[in-house]
C-alpha cells in the first residue's frame, strides 16, 4: 500500500514535470536553428524528453513488483 | 498489379480476417478464456486513438507546422501519467454502476437524468460526425489514389459526383455493415465486446507496423537517414522553418490548447471511454498500459517529420496533398507491396475508429435517446409479455447506419475545405465539453443536474457557433459574410473573433470561449441550489469510488418487489434465457437453490437494475425497475445519513462520548453510594456500640443491687426498699431506652405508624405541661405559659407531638437550677405555621454543642448536674417527628443564659385547612 502511494505520487510528479517540459518557456529554449547529430534541435529535444518521460513512467510503474 | 479488383479483394480479405479474430475472441470469451486479458492488448486497444488522422493527417500537419502535430500525442501521454487516478476512478465507477457509455456516466452521476443523458448523446453524435467524415475522407482518398496507380492523381475536389457514384458513400455503407456485424450481434448486459477489442488490438499492430515500414523506407530507403533529410530540408527554402520554429502559425497558445484538448479527448472521446473503461477486463492492466500506450504514440510519431520533409522534398512543386504522403511516397517509388501495406494500415486506422466510435455512439443513442422516448409510450411499458431485446438491437443498428450517413453528409458538405487534422480538432473541441461535468462530477459533490445541463448546453452552443458553423461557412455551404461580418452583421459576434477576441487560432479561441461558458454555467448554476437526495447519493458513489468500505448502491434503496416481476422485466430487455441465467448466477452466489427461492430485497433489486442499466442505460433502468418495484423514496437527510461515512463516524463517536460520560457519572454515583453505605455502616456500628453501652449502664446497676440483695440477707428493710426502688427505676429506664431505640429505628426506616388529625396546639401544650407539672414541683421550678387563643389548628399526630413536648419539657427541667428554675412556654403564629418555644434559665449550651445534642446518644455533660438521666434519644426522635410534619426543631442558646428550644410546624395544606374549618364551624 505504501509503495502504491509512492508510485502514485511519482506519476503525478512525472505529469507535472511533463507539463513543464512540453510547454513555454522551456520549449522556446530549443526553438533554434541548430542540430544534434544532424537532427534538428527542437525535434531531438521533444522526442528525447518524451521518450525519457515514458521510460520514467515505466520505471515508476514496473519496479513495484521487485 | 494494383487495380480496382485487387484493392477490393485485399480490403475484404482483411476485413474478413478481422471478423475471424473477433469471432474467435468472442468464442474464447464465452468459454471463459479471454484472449484480451493482458495489459498489452489493453494498451493496443487504447491505440484506437490513432486514426487516419494520425496515419495520414499527422504528416500533412507536419508539412505545414513542423512539430505542431505533436501536442495531440503529448497531451495523452501526460494524462496517462494520471491514469492511475483518473481512469481508475472512471473504471471503478463504471463497473460498480454498470455504466456503458459516457452519456450514461454523466446522466447517472447527476441523479440518473434522462434529459442530461440525451443532451450528452446529442453533443457526442454531432461532435463526432466530423471525425467520422475525416475517416471517410481519408479512406476514400486512399482508394481513389490507389485506383490511379501508377499515376499519382489527386482526387478531384471541384467535381461533385452523384451520391451513388461516390466511392465514400459506399465505403460508409460497408463500414456500417461491418460494424453492425461486429458489435451488435447480440445484446450484452455489460456492453462488452471482447472479440471487437481483439480485432482492434490487431488493427493497432497493423497500422503501427505499416507506418513504421513507410518511415524506415522513406528515411533509409529514399534518403540516407534522418540527418540527410534534415540537411536537404535545411537547404530548401521554406522547409527550414519547419524544423525550428515551434508550431509556426499558432504560437505557444495553440500548442497548449492542443495539448489540453488531446488530453481531454483521451478520456472523454466515446470510443476511448469504450475501450479504456467499458472494455477494461482487469483494472490492474491500467498500470502497464499507462506507459505502453504512450510508448505506442511515441513510436507511431517517430517518422512523421522525416516523411513530411521527404515528401515535401520529393514532390516539390507537384501539388501533391501532404495528407497523402504516407501513401504517395511508396507509390512514387513503385513499391507495390509497401503501398498495399500502407493502404491496409490506413484502412485499419479508419475501421478501428469507426467500429468502436459508432458502437459507443449507438449504445448512447439507444440507451439515452431512444429508450427514454420509448418509455414515454405507455403501451410499451405496460405490455410485459413483449421481448424487447430485438427492438434494442434494431435501434442500435439503425443508429450505426445513421451516424455513418451523417458522417458522409458532413464529408460532402464541409470535408473538402479542411485538412484531416483540422476536421479532427473540431470533434476534439466538442468532446472537451464533457470535461467539466465529468471531472467536476468525479471530484465535486456539489454539481447538480441543472448545472451540468447548463454547462454542457452553453459549451456546446459556443462550440457550434465558433467552430462547427464556420466550418460550413468555409466550405461555402453557409454565406461567407457570416464569418467576416458576424451574425446579423454585428462585428462583436464574429464567430472566430467573438466579442473582438483576436490573436488566437480558431481552436484556442473556441476552447477559451466554450470552456468559459461551460465551466461558468456549470459552477454557477450548480451553486444555485443544494444537491437533491438522488444527486447526493449518486455524487457519493462517484466521488468516493476509490474509497474502501463505501456504501453500495443497494444501501440506498428501500422498498418492495416481486422476484417474478423483476425476472420478467430483465427478460424483456435481455431475453428470457439470459435473464434466467443471470438470476441463477445471483442465486448461486447467495447460496440459494433457485432464483424463485430468493428474497426480492434491496440487493436483488439493485442487481436487476444494474443488469438493465447495461442494456438500456441507468436512467431508463431506474424508470423500468420503478415500474415493477414499490420504492419508498428516501429523503435527503436519510440519504446523507446512509452515505456520509464521516457523519456516521461522528455519530458513533458522539454516542461513544455520551456513553463514556454516562459511565463516568454512574461511576461517580456508585462511588458516592458506596461511601454513603460505608458511612451508614459506620453509623450503624456507632449506634450499636452506643446502644449496648447505654443498655449496659442500667443493667450493671440492676445486677449490682440484685447481687447485694441476694448475698446479704441482713440488709435493713429501709435499704432493701431503696435498692428495690433503684432496681425498678433502672428497669424502667431500660424499658424506656429499648422503646425509644425501637421507636427511632421505626421512624428512620419509615415504618412508624402516624395518625394525623386536626390538633389544637394550645390544648396539646397545656396537657403536656399538666403531665410534667409534678417534675417542676419536685425541682421547685416555675412554669410560665404564653398561649394565645384563636390560633388555627394544624394537622399532625397528637401522641407524637405530646412526646415532643414532654421531651422538651423534661429536658428543660433536667437542667434547671434547683430552687429558682423558670421555664417559659410560648406559642406564636408566624408566616405560614405556628412556632412553639420552650425557654429555660439553665446553664445554656455552647455553640459547638448545639448540633451535637440532636445526634443519637450524644448527651452534653454538664458540670453542675449529675449524669443526665436521659437516654440520648429524646431530641433526635423529637426532631424526626417535627420534620415528619414538615417543620423544624432547633435550639437557641448561649452559655449562662439558658437555652430556648423552638419548633415550627406548618399549617395544614389547603385541603386540610378546609377540612379543619368544616369541623370547627358546627
Amino acid at each position: 500500500m505504501h509503495r502504491r502511494m509512492r508510485t502514485g505520487e511519482r506519476l503525478v510528479a512525472a505529469f507535472l514535470g511533463g507539463c513543464v517540459l512540453f510547454n513555454y518557456p522551456l520549449l522556446s529554449l530549443f526553438d533554434r536553428a541548430a542540430s544534434v547529430f544532424g537532427v534538428p534541435l527542437l525535434y531531438a529535444y521533444v522526442f528525447v524528453a518524451w521518450g525519457g518521460l515514458i521510460a520514467l513512467m515505466a520505471w515508476f510503474i514496473e519496479r513495484r513488483g521487485e | 498489379m494494383l487495380g480496382g479488383g485487387m484493392i477490393v479483394a485485399v480490403s475484404l480479405l482483411y476485413l474478413g480476417l478481422l471478423f475471424a479474430v473477433a469471432w474467435w475472441g468472442d468464442k474464447r470469451a464465452d468459454a471463459g478464456r479471454s484472449i484480451i486479458a493482458s495489459p498489452t492488448i489493453y494498451a493496443l486497444s487504447m491505440a484506437v486513438y490513432c486514426t487516419t488522422w494520425t496515419f495520414y493527417g499527422s504528416v500533412g500537419r507536419a508539412a505545414v507546422s513542423g512539430i505542431g502535430f505533436l501536442p495531440i500525442y503529448l497531451g495523452p501521454t501526460l494524462v496517462m501519467a494520471l491514469a492511475w487516478f483518473l481512469l481508475l476512478k472512471m473504471i471503478r465507477t463504471a463497473k460498480a454502476n454498470r455504466i456503458t457509455s459516457i452519456a450514461d456516466f454523466i446522466s447517472s452521476r447527476y441523479g440518473k437524468s434522462h434529459l442530461l443523458g440525451g443532451l450528452v448523446t446529442i453533443i457526442a453524435v454531432i461532435g463526432i460526425v466530423p471525425y467520422i467524415a475525416l475517416q471517410l475522407k481519408a479512406v476514400s482518398g486512399s482508394v481513389t489514389l490507389l485506383l490511379g496507380y501508377p499515376e499519382i492523381v489527386m482526387p478531384n475536389r471541384s467535381a461533385t459526383l452523384p451520391v451513388a457514384a461516390d466511392i465514400s458513400f459506399w465505403i460508409a455503407l460497408i463500414l456500417a455493415a461491418f460494424t453492425i456485424v461486429f458489435g451488435t450481434r447480440h445484446l450484452d448486459a455489460t456492453e462488452r465486446h471482447e472479440g471487437m477489442v481483439a480485432a482492434i488490438a490487431l488493427e493497432s499492430m497493423v497500422k503501427l507496423v505499416a507506418f513504421l515500414a513507410v518511415g524506415v523506407f522513406v528515411t533509409w530507403g529514399m534518403y540516407d537517414g534522418l540527418a540527410d533529410i534534415a540537411r536537404r530540408a535545411g537547404e530548401a527554402e521554406g522547409l527550414r522553418r519547419l524544423m525550428a520554429a515551434v508550431p509556426s502559425g499558432q504560437g505557444f497558445t495553440g500548442w497548449f490548447s492542443l495539448t489540453l484538448l488531446a488530453g481531454l479527448a483521451i478520456l472523454f472521446l466515446p470510443r476511448q471511454f469504450q475501450v479504456a473503461v467499458v472494455e477494461n477486463v482487469n483494472e490492474e492492466h491500467l498500470r502497464r498500459a499507462a506507459w505502453l500506450f504512450p510508448l505506442y504514440l511515441f513510436l507511431i510519431n517517430l517518422f512523421v517529420l522525416p516523411i513530411a520533409l521527404g515528401g515535401l522534398l520529393h514532390f516539390a512543386g507537384q501539388g501533391v496533398d501532404a495528407d497523402t504522403f504516407v501513401l504517395t511516397l511508396p507509390m512514387a517509388e513503385r513499391q507495390e507491396w509497401l503501398t498495399l501495406l500502407v493502404f491496409i494500415g490506413g484502412l485499419s486506422a479508419a475501421t478501428g475508429m469507426v467500429i468502436v466510435e459508432t458502437i459507443a455512439l449507438s449504445t448512447m443513442v439507444c440507451n439515452d435517446l431512444a429508450m427514454p422516448l420509448l418509455l414515454r409510450m405507455k403501451r410499451l411499458a405496460l405490455d410485459a409479455s413483449e421481448d424487447l431485446s430485438g427492438l434494442l438491437l434494431g435501434i442500435r443498428r439503425g443508429a450505426i447506419v445513421l451516424i455513418l450517413l451523417l458522417g458522409y453528409l458532413y464529408f460532402r458538405l464541409a470535408g473538402e475545405a479542411y485538412a484531416l487534422v483540422a476536421i479532427g480538432l473540431i470533434s476534439f473541441s466538442a468532446v472537451a465539453q464533457f470535461a467539466p461535468a465529468m471531472i467536476g462530477g468525479m471530484y465535486w459533490r456539489g454539481g447538480t443536474r441543472e448545472g451540468a445541463l447548463a454547462g454542457l448546453s452553453a459549451g456546446f452552443l459556443v462550440w457550434a457557433y465558433t467552430l462547427l458553423l464556420p466550418s460550413f461557412a468555409k466550405s461555402g455551404w453557409l454565406p461567407d459574410d457570416f464569418l467576416t461580418q458576424g451574425l446579423f452583421g454585428t462585428e462583436l459576434l464574429r464567430p472566430q473573433q467573438l466579442f473582438g477576441l483576436g490573436g488566437l487560432d480558431e481552436i484556442s479561441h473556441c476552447l477559451f470561449w466554450s470552456m468559459f461558458a461551460n465551466i461558468g454555467c456549470y459552477v454557477a448554476v450548480s451553486l444555485l441550489r443544494a444537491p437533491s437526495a438522488a444527486e447526493a447519493s449518486q455524487a457519493t458513489l462517484f466521488v468516493d469510488a476509490l474509497r474502501h468500505g463505501r456504501p453500495a448502491g443497494a444501501a440506498l434503496w428501500r422498498g418492495r418487489a416481486e422476484i417474478a416481476d423483476l425476472l420478467a422485466l430483465v427478460g424483456r430487455f435481455l431475453g428470457p434465457q439470459r435473464a434466467q441465467a443471470a438470476f441463477a448466477e445471483y442465486a448461486r452466489r447467495h447460496g440459494a437453490a433457485d432464483p424463485e427461492s430468493l428474497e426480492a430485497d434491496a440487493e436483488l433489486v439493485h442487481y436487476a437494475e444494474s443488469l438493465l442499466a447495461g442494456a438500456i442505460g441507468s436512467a431508463s433502468a431506474r424508470v423500468m425497475v420503478a415500474s415493477v418495484a414499490k420504492e419508498e423514496p428516501l429523503s435527503l437527510t436519510e440519504v446523507m445519513n446512509i452515505l456520509d461515512e464521516a457523519s456516521q463516524l461522528r455519530t458513533y463517536s458522539r454516542a461513544l462520548e455520551r456513553k463514556s460520560a454516562e459511565l463516568t457519572a454512574a461511576t461517580r454515583e456508585l462511588k458516592a453510594a458506596n461511601e454513603r453505605l460505608q458511612e451508614l455502616d459506620r453509623l450503624k456500628d456507632d449506634f450499636m456500640s452506643s446502644v449496648t453501652h447505654e443498655l449496659r449502664t442500667p443493667l450493671t446497676s440492676i445486677r449490682a443491687f440484685s447481687e447485694i440483695l441476694r448475698d446479704d440477707p441482713r440488709i435493713a428493710l429501709a435499704d432493701r426498699t431503696r435498692f428495690l426502688g433503684l432496681i425498678v427505676s433502672e428497669t424502667e429506664r431500660l424499658t424506656r431506652l429499648v422503646n425509644q431505640t425501637l421507636d427511632m429505628a421505626k421512624i428512620e426506616s419509615g415504618h412508624a405508624d402516624w395518625h394525623a388529625s386536626e390538633i389544637d396546639l394550645k390544648a396539646l401544650i397545656e396537657q403536656s405541661v399538666a403531665a410534667t407539672s409534678q417534675l417542676f414541683r419536685e425541682k421547685g421550678a416555675r412554669i410560665e405559659l404564653d398561649l394565645p387563643d384563636g390560633l388555627p389548628r394544624i394537622r399532625a399526630d397528637r401522641d407524637r407531638l405530646i412526646q415532643v413536648m414532654l421531651n422538651l419539657l423534661s429536658n428543660a427541667v433536667k437542667f434547671l437550677p434547683a430552687g429558682h428554675g423558670r421555664v417559659r412556654v410560648a406559642l406564636r403564629p408566624c408566616a405560614d405555621g405556628l412556632e412553639v418555644s420552650v425557654a429555660d434559665n439553665g446553664p445554656g449550651i455552647r455553640g459547638e454543642d448545639q448540633q451535637v445534642i440532636f445526634e443519637k446518644f450524644r448527651q452534653v455533660g454538664d458540670a453542675l448536674t449529675d449524669k443526665p438521666a436521659g437516654t440520648g434519644l429524646g431530641l433526635p426522635i423529637s426532631r424526626r417527628i417535627v420534620e415528619h410534619f414538615g417543620g423544624r426543631l432547633w435550639v437557641e442558646s448561649a452559655p449562662g443564659e439558658g437555652a430556648t428550644f423552638r419548633f415550627f410546624l406548618p399549617l395544614a395544606p389547603p385541603g386540610g385547612e378546609e377540612a379543619a374549618r368544616e369541623t370547627a364551624t358546627p
